[in-house]
């Protein structure tokens, strides 16, 4: 059964004419990896809020069709009930710090204390959530003397402590350098391959390539296109649409314009872009093949 | 206008040493990417080209002025910088007047400044937005409102920090052309970017920085085909530069161009 369960949702800011999100149909399944892809102002972040909760509770504005995870509805709840079902990462790190506590344990904690849990299983519950995550190190240091990937990653443990049931992140990794994205990336990875249900609105598709079940592309509100990522990001309309794709996907389509490029797929990463290059010339067979 | 950095060390109140003695030279017209981790001294070394930071060691020259003997007001005559984050920088009630503050405040004519902010908006794309207020754009296009309220003020030398981040594709392709232009326009272009792909596909010299040093500097293809030295300050070589060494190229690619031409040799 579907662990999150969108029907026909359309939602609209307050105070603005076009909708937000328009007739999204979206079900996921417990334990998939969905990338959600688009253009800026397509709905992703909006998309996010509304798995979150925080539309409509927040945000306020019109919501209509229904926003279903494991089966309770988001509009018969509260948003305090709401986080108990799905965790919420933003994109910069800095915003969710709690700013009242002074060092990463208490600032862990912090969301336990206000649901009431009894200070054993708080400790128990950080202690374990950090060693997931890999931050153990961190625990005594202040939340703000850290480095952005390691923010983003006492952000990431501070929801996964909360046990969410969905996991929804807001492009994570769009204020990190490439170390910070590579350690964000890992986190993620790790909580999905542990079976957590992951939504994850992200622009860098080699990182989605990698690691996702499902891609959902949005565009101006509506769902373009839903499939496996090799279908999703080597699909035509990505390009005429505005989306960012990969260089491999692009530079093969062009080489397929000039017969350089076999009958395969086009690639999303690096490994198939090696091996598509390579099997489309039988004598250039096997890898670091010099140009004659 | 040259820029010329002489052995320059920056120590910041806390005692974090970050910059370490950096020498560079800078022609007038170049398009230079600074490429590194963070806290690689990438932005402290780019502060120091308009006075926002004053040498604690060495020397910065802009053209013939030395930036500790001129206001940061002075040198916004020679240098505009265009902050990482546009939040920091915008004021103005709508976007025409965002973009007029700067030549206005060089002292500029009333008609050299409307024809500096309809250059600057045209070149931004953001001529239908004049009397929008910045608040009420999008964050893709108040980075574009950014970039029109320096260019605006027609420095020679202009600095971006990390132009895209954030952006989607439709934005960085806009931000690419607004370079290519003030390139095609002699202006001098210093760009600090984690986007190694952006960053290979825009310019023709590149300098990476790791722990308040110069790691590597010279032409894009010879620095980003360094992949471990690169690695040491955690960069990345471009995702086509990476495929040409694993397709065994000879020659180090970093756009679609050259990798599609080395392609048609290895046939």
């Amino acid at each position: 059964m579907a662990i999150v369960n969108l029907q026909n949702v359309t939602y609209k800011y307050p105070l603005t004419d076009s909708p937000a999100l328009q007739g999204i149909n979206l079900q996921v399944e417990e334990g998939e990896f969905v990338a959600v892809i688009g253009p800026n102002g397509a709905g992703k972040s909006t998309l996010c809020y509304t798995l979150a909760g925080f539309v409509p509770h927040f945000f306020k504005g019109e919501l209509t069709g229904t926003v279903e995870v494991a089966g309770n509805e988001s509009q018969n709840s509260t948003l305090s009930e709401w986080v108990l079902n799905v965790g919420l990462a933003f994109q910069n790190p800095f915003n969710q710090i709690s700013g009242a506590k002074y060092t990463v344990f208490e600032e862990l904690a912090f969301g336990l204390e206000n649901i009431g849990i009894p200070r054993q299983e708080m400790k128990t519950r950080v202690q374990d959530a950090m060693k997931l995550t890999g931050i153990s190190d961190l625990a005594d240091r202040s939340p703000y003397s850290l480095s952005g990937g390691q923010q983003q990653r006492v952000a990431l443990t501070s929801i996964l402590v909360m046990q969410p049931k969905v996991l929804v992140l807001d492009e994570p990794t769009s204020q990190m350098d490439p170390i910070g994205t590579r350690e964000v990336f890992g986190v993620i990875h790790g909580m999905a391959e542990r079976g957590l249900t992951v939504i994850l609105a992200e622009h860098k598709v080699e990182w989605i390539a990698q690691f996702a079940d499902r891609v959902i592309a949005l565009k101006e509100g509506q769902i373009l296109l839903d499939g496996t990522p090799a279908k999703v990001l080597t699909s035509p309309l990505l390009q005429e649409n505005g989306f960012g794709i990969s260089r491999y996907t692009s530079t093969a389509r062009r080489a397929r314009e000039t017969g350089l490029w076999g009958k395969q797929e086009l690639p999303v990463t690096l490994e198939q872009a090696v091996e598509g290059f390579n099997s489309a010339f039988p004598h250039g067979e096997g890898q670091g093949v010099n140009a004659k | 206008m040259k820029i010329e950095i002489k052995d320059l060390h920056f120590t910041y109140p806390s005692g974090l040493e970050a910059l370490r003695g950096i020498s560079l030279m800078i022609e007038s017209g170049e398009q230079v990417a600074i490429v590194g981790q963070n806290g690689a001294g990438k932005t402290t070394l780019v502060k120091h080209l308009n006075g926002l930071l004053q040498p604690a060691g060495g020397q910065v020259l802009i053209g013939d002025w030395d930036t500790a003997q001129h206001s940061v007001a002075k040198l916004a005559s020679r240098v505009g910088y265009v902050f990482q984050n546009p939040d920091e920088q915008l004021f103005s009630k709508n976007v025409g007047a965002e973009v007029a503050f700067g030549p206005k405040n060089l002292g500029r004519s009333a008609e050299q400044v409307q024809a500096l902010v309809k250059d600057a908006l045209a070149l931004t794309e953001l001529t239908d937005k004049t009397e929008t207020n910045p608040y009420d754009l999008s964050a893709t296009w108040r980075k574009m409102v950014a970039l029109a309220s320096i260019i605006s003020m027609d420095t020679q030398i202009v600095i971006f920090d990390e132009p895209t981040t954030g952006q989607d594709a439709v934005n960085v392709a806009r931000i690419a052309n607004v370079i290519a232009e003030l390139r095609n326009r002699g202006k001098t272009v210093i760009t600090i970017t984690h986007d190694i792909d952006f960053c290979a596909e825009n310019f023709e010299r590149v300098i990476a920085m790791s722990q308040g040093t110069i790691l590597l500097d010279g032409k894009a293809n010879d620095v980003l085909g360094q992949e471990e030295t690169l690695a040491t300050t955690y960069v990345d070589p471009p995702q086509l530069t990476r495929l040409g060494k694993r397709l065994g190229f000879r020659n180090t690619v970093r756009n679609q161009e050259e990798f599609l031409n080395n392609l048609q040799g290895r046939v």
